[in-house]
């Protein structure tokens, strides 16, 4: 490793009252001090690390912490203001505060309503056709719920059983957001969605036997356009093994129960799945909270539950979900729970080659951006907007330009950087649709496009910030502080330099191609 | 309508059919046709594979395929299909036919030129599918598949981009399938396979000078600062210094250099139409279509297995018939060029062109406001052409009823045409294609997906 001990000096600073940095710090990525494991997620996981014999990571940087903390929880990029007010805090508990703060942001409700728009399927056209008032409706409930931070089983609940119209009751489009509306169809969504299950895999009898829950769910148009109300509606004649003593249905824990007419059957499979004794119902979301923050699942792929795949960490996932539901299904309570965490702040730099390290979250994982926050962070860094357009109905609907991109409620609006970067088509809810895998094409995008260098070149943000008053290194550390969310070290400091005075690039243009660079590091697309 | 029961009746009479696709059709009266609807339109159920068992894989006759896609529904009325003695309320003022250069075949006036090229061509007058949604019909017409049990299937460019591309050794720093110039949208080209095989979007517009190929043509950026920005890149690599050896970030770099390869490479000339002689670029039309076309042959000329051609506008609802004459006239001309020139050099025989919306459009105008002489979208039946890797010419497949509205002979539906590409490109119908939960799905369709066949092409392959 060639870069240690760098020190950050008070010359680096923009603005009046320069701080001098007291620590110097180990690389830009790690910093100084062992760890120690307070919480009972430290000492369960670096327990287990220590049987596997693997040493765990370094405590990531603070400039590190701050930007992989605003990536993670609110899927932004932190603005060169408070990456730097971050860093240069030398309050103790900041990190903690940090999080807390983020955790009540807007954007927060922005990003974890386009994850659960993932997962149910928020999309206006083929192959799930809401249509997009169905769709606005139903992202506005799934976002005020994350924002009002409803508990969990409620949400759940109220997704299952809710009857009404898809425009006045936005819940009843889970029902709407599949690609059949089959009994079979609807269990199999249910299952993938709430317990982590992919229930294709299931023998027939176990499938039909939890689809005769979802037999009575009936659908009706009305006049105005595309709308449609979801009920429960008995005299659809029932489904599967019909005894005349009324409709049968098994649980998928092979729990029989016999349905009577007065009653609608999903409210009886909703209170069954949402019961804290339930086996799936908070491991599959606890679980699945670790796995976004974390990059991997307890149990991987954290949609595939299944006895054959146990977890790597069975103490862990057991010490979540108790956690849940002592909490009252606060999913806010786990996100602090795990991002409080030295196991959550470990430097993404391991210090092992095993394999079972990752599986066993020795160390932070590196991810690519995901295509909607990667768009969101180059538009901040250079103060420009996107064009989005849906092409129904007609006329066009056109998203205000201010919007940002993980705020898209309907993922049918076409968009070739979205989909060059792996959006997910939202047709299965499966958490694998979404891609984040480099391709050429998207090199290509983002080292020679007009799109990427217009913004880059024709940015009147970053204008502003390469105006040179100062030295070159200001203007330097504006850009990384922006673009990085860190001070350059003086070995870059150095480069930069020499690029700038090599003669090969003119003024304005040394520094547009230092922009340019930053954002095609490495550091920039991959959260780290 | 009940599929079910249709299915089990269906399936028994394709079983004795055979590869007699008619027999059993007689037996349904028009109002049930239009009863079934969508999949349950005139036709048979694919009975195993109605074709004997291709020795396609064998006998690859087409390299590529040039996708024309005309997104919004082309009139078959007033292009392939005329019908001119069916009077003002179905021909609107495009009431002339004109005859081509095979006997007995007409075309739409405004379409001169092509009429012309007829011998290369052949037309399908009796494709059907019954949608009438612009998302879900792009799906059916490019896949092949019915929609709704679960799964997204790849439409053609992207399969032949799996069979063609770079798992079957394909090493051109071009990728494999290219749309020209921006992405279809509301379409999911790669389904389940995933965004590996989507297509490239060129960006840019080749009727410009340069074609600023998004990511390949940068203007005003010279070689000698692409170069110095790469090292310079390479230089601030902070974090892939520190954990050098990664396999993720290894995988990155690998893409970069493809990158490279492609910026200051050679490759990235195929867009440059500064090479092609003038009198050729104005015979396609100085247009984006037109040198759509151009661009489309010099990929195709140098091994790219699959372009698609994105011809937006054709959703012509209102003020349909200005908007045709303004259309027709360029597309006219850029495809009857591309047929011309790809045969001159002698790639028509191994080059698939494929011209096609994702339905026709409503045969009786609709003339009262707010369409003022307007065309809806029509899916019940409209017109295809195919032309070269194997597709004969001068024929004309099939036939819509007196105004259009019906088919009256030989159904020809999505599966059939797309069965018969993959035959032509040597592509296995039957071949497993990679599915991220494991599930067995071939290339095309079987009886138990319960879609229509009319049976492969075979009479003009």
């Amino acid at each position: 490793m060639n870069i240690r001990c760098l020190t950050v000096a008070a010359f680096l600073m923009f603005g009046p009252g320069a701080v001098t940095m007291s620590n110097a710090v180990v690389s830009p990525f790690e910093s100084r001090g062992g760890l120690k494991p307070r919480s009972q997620i430290d000492r369960l996981v670096f327990g287990r690390l220590k049987q596997l014999g693997i040493e765990p990571a370094n405590i990531c940087s603070d400039a590190v912490f701050v930007r992989r903390v605003f990536l993670d929880v609110i899927g932004t990029l932190p603005t060169a203001q408070e990456a730097r007010t971050f860093i240069l805090d030398k309050s103790p508990g900041k990190r903690s505060a940090l999080i807390d703060r983020l955790l009540e942001r807007e954007e927060f409700a922005d990003y974890w309503a386009m994850k659960w728009s993932d997962l149910l399927r928020v999309k206006a056209e083929f192959p799930i056709n809401l249509w997009p008032n169905a769709v606005q409706a139903y992202h506005r409930w799934i976002r005020a719920s994350i924002r009002d931070n409803v508990a969990y089983d409620r949400f759940v609940w109220e997704l299952l059983t809710s009857s009404g119209s898809n425009f006045r009751v936005p819940q009843v489009n889970f029902y709407r957001a599949i690609q059949s509306k089959e009994p079979q169809a609807i269990a199999q969504a249910v299952a993938l969605t709430f317990m982590g299950v992919r229930a294709d895999k299931w023998d027939k009898d176990r499938l039909s036997g939890m689809a005769a829950f979802f037999s009575q769910v009936a659908y009706k148009g009305t006049v105005e356009w595309k709308e449609e109300i979801v009920t429960f509606d008995p005299n659809i004649a029932a489904f599967g093994p019909n005894s005349s003593g009324g409709l049968r249905a098994v649980f998928p824990d092979g729990s029989p129960v016999t349905l009577s007419a007065d009653r609608d059957p999903r409210r009886v499979f909703a209170d069954w799945l949402i019961d804290s004794k339930n086996p799936w119902f908070a491991r599959n979301i606890v679980n699945r909270v670790w796995s976004w923050l974390l990059g991997r699942g307890i149990i991987h792929e954290p949609d595939d539950i299944r006895p054959d795949n146990p977890a790597v960490n069975p103490k862990l996932l057991a010490y979540l979900e108790k956690q849940l539901i002592s909490h009252k299904y606060d999913l806010k309570h786990i996100y602090r729970l795990i991002l409080y965490s030295d196991t959550y702040q470990l430097s993404c730099i391991p210090k092992t080659d095993k394999a079972e390290g990752a599986a066993n979250f020795s160390h932070y994982p590196l991810r690519r951006l995901e295509a909607e926050v990667l768009i969101d962070a180059l538009c901040q860094i250079t103060g420009t907007t996107e064009k989005y357009s849906s092409a129904v109905p007609e006329p066009f609907t056109f998203v205000p330009e201010e919007n940002r991109s993980i705020a898209l409620a309907d993922g049918s609006i076409t968009s070739s950087f979205l989909e060059m970067f792996g959006r997910p088509p939202r047709d299965t809810g499966l958490e694998s649709e979404r891609s984040n895998r480099p391709s050429a094409a998207q090199r290509l995008h983002l080292l020679n496009s007009t799109h990427i260098r217009r913004k880059i070149e024709q940015s009147r943000k970053l204008r502003f910030l390469m105006q040179s008053k100062g030295n070159p290194r200001q203007v330097a550390t504006r850009l990384y502080l922006a673009i990085l969310s860190r001070f350059p070290t003086d070995e870059e400091l150095k480069i930069v330099q020499t690029y700038s005075s090599s003669g090969s690039v003119k003024g304005r243009e040394a520094t547009v191609d230092l922009a340019w660079a930053l954002i095609n590091s490495p550091e920039f697309l991959y959260r780290h | 309508m009940s599929m079910e029961l249709y299915r089990d009746t269906r399936l028994s009479s394709a079983n004795e059919a055979g590869r007699v696709p008619f027999t059993g059709r007689a037996s349904l009266s028009r109002r049930q046709i239009l009863r079934n609807g969508v999949f349950g339109a005139a036709g048979l159920l694919l009975a195993g594979r109605l074709d004997s068992p291709a020795p396609a894989a064998r006998r690859a006759r087409a390299k590529a395929v040039i996708q024309i896609w005309l997104w919004g529904g082309p009139p078959h009325l007033d292009t392939f299909d005329p019908k001119p003695e069916a009077g003002n309320d179905y021909c609107g003022p495009l009431a002339k036919a004109i005859p081509t250069n095979v006997d007995g075949i007409m075309v739409g006036e405004l379409l001169p030129l092509l009429a012309k090229q007829a011998d290369k061509y052949s037309i399908i007058r009796s494709m059907t599918h019954g949608i009438n949604s612009h998302e879900t019909a792009s799906y059916i017409v490019q896949t092949g598949r019915k929609p709704g049990d679960g799964q997204v299937y790849p439409c053609v460019g992207a399969v032949v981009s799996l069979f063609k591309g770079y798992d079957a050794g394909y090493t051109g720093l071009i990728p494999p399938y290219i749309v020209l110039t921006t992405p279809q949208g509301r379409f999911s080209e790669a389904g389940f396979l995933g965004s590996r095989y989507k297509p490239f979007a060129t960006g840019g517009d080749p009727a410009r000078t340069p074609f600023a190929v998004e990511g390949v043509v940068a203007q005003g950026i010279t070689e000698k600062r692409q170069k110095s920005r790469r090292d310079f890149l390479g230089k601030l690599n902070t974090l892939g210094r520190v954990m050098k050896g990664d396999p993720q970030l290894a995988a990155l770099d690998q893409c970069e250099k493809q990158a490279y390869d492609l910026i200051l490479g050679d490759a990235g000339k195929v867009f440059d139409l500064s090479g092609e002689k003038k009198e050729l670029r104005d015979q396609y039309g100085l247009n984006t279509f037109g040198q759509s076309c151009l661009v489309a042959r010099r990929l195709v000329e140098r091994g790219v297995p699959y372009v698609t051609i994105n011809s937006r506008g054709w959703d012509t609802h209102k003020d349909h018939f200005p908007a045709m004459r303004r259309k027709l006239p360029e597309m006219d001309k850029g495809m009857a060029t591309l047929l011309q020139d790809l045969s001159d050099r002698g790639l028509l025989e191994s080059t698939i062109i494929w011209w096609s919306g994702e339905f026709g459009a409503t045969p009786k105008v609709q003339w009262e406001p707010p369409w003022n002489g307007g065309r809806g979208h029509y899916g019940k039946v409209f017109s295809v052409v195919v032309a070269g890797g194997g597709f004969k010419g001068g024929r004309v497949v099939g036939a819509s009823d007196e105004k259009g509205e019906e088919v009256k002979d030989r159904p020809v539906y999505p599966v059939d045409l797309i069965g018969s590409f993959y035959e032509l490109l040597g592509i296995d119908p039957d071949a497993k294609l990679p599915h991220p939960q494991g599930l067995t799905v071939r290339a095309t369709p079987s009886a138990d997906d319960g879609v229509r066949s009319g049976g492969r092409l075979k009479e003009i392959m």
